[in-house]
């Protein structure tokens, strides 16, 4: 089942009175359970699709079918509600909310669910999830008594927060050194499997894009070829369209 | 997103720069400081002042006969000898606005007792009335004189606590003789103290007794002749032209009772000095002094466009004068007091400012979360409400300190006022809406993906 479907994409962006076209014409189809590393030199981009996917950005034309609904004309706060149910969120950057416990950093999305939990049923949630990261002992530690992975760890427990069947994660890896990076990339692996959430990664790092089924590599705004999963460095150079 | 829970995040995100949000807060701290201690001490110098009016019979009206001239030489007020007791009678007959009238005659003497002396401020000559126009009918000892010694012209008085102490040293004086001008009177009652009324005079330096006796047998005289100092000057003392001076002196030429029979003369009236009277409330005074008007016009045959022969004053007046002098104190005060919760309010945006753009990334993320435009709206003007809030709570505190200890250094009177209490919260509220939208406004109309992008 096709999870997310990508027809026509196109980004314009307005630079006074220069058009610049970001993204030139994007099909694309993840189904459900996919593992895809977004990779390509910057201002290729694939940033810019990662926004798309993610609705934080809506498209100048084409259409957007996420978890059958078409989503690339919704109004801004319709998108948000939908960021909110259905799409978990990983930065490069952690963002953690300082001066602010583990469990409540997590349990922070679920202030804007329409669904009212209760102060408990949503600290027991947020525990649960920093539960599954590997954090159940660090649940009253703020972010600056935390290791970089360990924040990952936690700001990956909070895009989990609301079950989002998607994943987008941007560069998580790139504040981390290679052993944490392998951690975080291995939870990446173990939730796909396990919990089959679809996860979509945004890199410039083969080795990264390497935990991925699928490559989909970016060049100057349109897709220059897909790979599928294979050893590692094999894909850098890309197999052919 | 549910109030508390905003609450609970504004709450979290002020404890995360504790002093920035004391320092943030402290204009506002002051300026509601400031206005509930003005309120307060406001307040309590308008009720003080109240108190003291009405001590010294509020809604009284004082109604005096108007002045004579003669060859463009004005005399004085009181120097015509138009008032009359029945002038009194028929203002309370009349006016319905009216809740009781006395005429009043006015002597100044010497009183003796035993081998002690006083020289009271005033001897009024009343009727029983004159006690409820002054809001003075319960005594402190014996009763009041009554209509009969009134008619009589009986020789009873009712002594104030000044006089009580000058001539009998703590003695009670019901049932002594006192002598007025060589005239015994018994004393049958001791008015309650009073103390000084508003411009200073003791009001318990009197001595009130019925008018008919004061008029006929201690003075003899009005206000008309006694304003022009040069009578006033022989008055009292013994001359030889005088042989016996404690004679009342009659205003009219002694006629016999021959000549009385013979050509009957019309009843003349009697002049007094002056008619008190007190209106039903505050309200009713302007209202009074119309009626009053109306009815002196008429008895005393003045034409339409004619000047009045009478002057009507109200305490009001002054009560008026007085209590608009405060309010525009207090409220020069309390504008003081509101700019500086204006420029409280503008620290507040400036710093919600800062703390927008510092928490830039923040906003971003919770955008991307699923925080909707208007729920980063509401989560940071709530952070400013709870910040005014905070300030104004303190000030609550602050401004009622500061009024308690006005009271107990200063002694000056003071009044809690909750009306203020619960305006200066919804100003803080408002204070913390009106400069917090702006910023918060602002937070809500960032791009999530500018925001977290934002270094």
């Amino acid at each position: 089942m096709e999870l997310i479907t990508l027809r026509g994409i196109e980004k314009t962006y307005q630079m006074g009175d220069i058009a610049v076209p970001v993204l030139k014409g994007i099909s694309l189809a993840i189904r459900q359970g996919e593992l895809v590393a977004l990779t390509g030199s910057s201002g290729s981009g694939k940033s810019t699709l990662m926004n798309i996917l993610g609705c934080l950005d809506h498209p100048s034309t084409g259409e957007y079918w996420l978890d059958g609904q078409e989503v690339s004309r919704l109004s801004t706060d319709e998108r948000a509600l939908l960021r909110n149910r259905k799409l978990g969120f990983v930065f490069q950057s952690f963002n953690l909310l300082a001066r602010t416990s583990a469990l409540e950093n997590v349990a922070m999305p679920l202030s804007y669910t329409a669904e009212h939990l209760s102060d408990r049923a949503a600290r027991e949630r947020a525990a649960e999830m920093l539960a599954r990261v590997g954090l159940a002992d660090r649940l009253d530690h703020h972010p600056s008594q935390l290791s970089g992975g360990q924040q990952q760890r936690v700001a990956i427990a909070r895009a989990l927060i609301n079950h989002p069947p998607v994943l987008f994660a941007d560069e998580p890896t790139g504040n981390l050194d290679s052993r944490t990076s392998e951690e975080v990339l291995q939870m990446f692996e173990r939730l796909n499997i396990e919990d089959g959430i679809t996860i979509i990664m945004v890199t410039h790092d083969p080795k990264v894009a390497s935990h991925a089924q699928r490559v989909i590599r970016m060049d100057d705004g349109v897709i220059l070829d897909e790979a599928s999963s294979g050893g590692p460095g094999r894909e850098s150079k890309g197999g052919g369209a | 997103m549910k109030v508390y829970t905003t609450a609970r995040t504004a709450f979290r995100a002020l404890r995360r720069n504790p002093m920035r949000a004391m320092l943030t807060t402290l204009g506002i701290v002051i300026g509601v400081g400031a206005v509930i201690a003005m309120m307060e001490i406001g307040a309590g110098s308008s009720a003080a002042l109240k108190k003291t009016i009405a001590s010294m019979g509020a809604n009284v009206l004082v109604i005096r006969p108007g002045t004579a001239s003669s060859g463009g030489i004005t005399f004085g007020s009181g120097s015509t000898t138009t008032m009359t007791p029945e002038d009194s009678q028929a203002i309370l007959r009349e006016c319905p606005s009216i809740r009781n009238a006395t005429p009043m005659v006015r002597a100044r003497a010497q009183v003796v007792y035993g081998n002690r002396n006083w020289v009271p401020n005033a001897i009024y000559g009343v009727t029983p009335a004159y006690l409820d126009v002054q809001d003075w009918s319960i005594l402190a000892e014996g009763d009041p004189f009554s209509e009969r010694d009134v008619l009589n012209g009986n020789r009873v008085c009712l002594l104030g606590q000044t006089l009580v102490r000058e001539l009998f040293e703590g003695e009670s004086p019901v049932g002594k003789e006192i002598r007025i001008k060589n005239i015994a009177f018994r004393v049958i009652g001791v008015l309650t103290p009073k103390g000084a009324n508003m411009m200073g005079l003791d009001q318990d330096d009197v001595i009130i007794a019925p008018w008919t006796t004061i008029k006929y047998r201690v003075t003899g005289l009005s206000l008309a002749n006694t304003n022009q100092s040069a009578v006033a000057a022989t008055d009292s003392v013994n001359t030889l032209s005088n042989l016996y001076p404690t004679t009342p002196r009659s205003l009219y030429p002694e006629r016999s009772s021959i000549q009385q029979a013979n050509n009957p003369m019309p009843i003349r009236f009697a002049n007094i000095d002056q008619v008190m009277a007190a209106a039903s409330n505050a309200e009713e005074i302007s209202a009074a002094i119309e009626q009053i008007s109306l009815v002196l016009r008429e008895r005393h045959r003045i034409r339409p466009g004619e000047p009045d022969d009478f002057i009507i004053r109200d305490m009001a007046e002054l009560t008026r004068t007085l209590s608009t002098t405060t309010k525009l104190m207090t409220n020069l005060l309390l504008a003081v007091a509101l700019i500086s919760l204006v420029v409280g309010g503008v620290g507040i945006m400036n710093i919600m400012l800062v703390s927008v753009t510092e928490r830039t990334r923040e906003i971003g993320l919770r955008m991307a979360v699923g925080a909707r435009g208007r729920d980063i709206l509401r989560q940071f003007l709530v952070e400013a409400v709870v910040l005014c809030l905070t300030g104004g709570a303190m000030g609550i505190v602050l401004g009622h300190g500061g009024s308690l200890l006005v009271r107990t250094l200063l002694n000056w009177p003071v009044e809690t006022s909750p009306s203020a209490i619960a305006a200066s919260v919804l100003v803080s509220a408002g204070v913390g809406i009106i400069f917090g939208f702006y910023p918060a406004w602002k937070a809500s109309r960032l791009d999530p993906i500018e925001a977290l992008r934002y270094e």
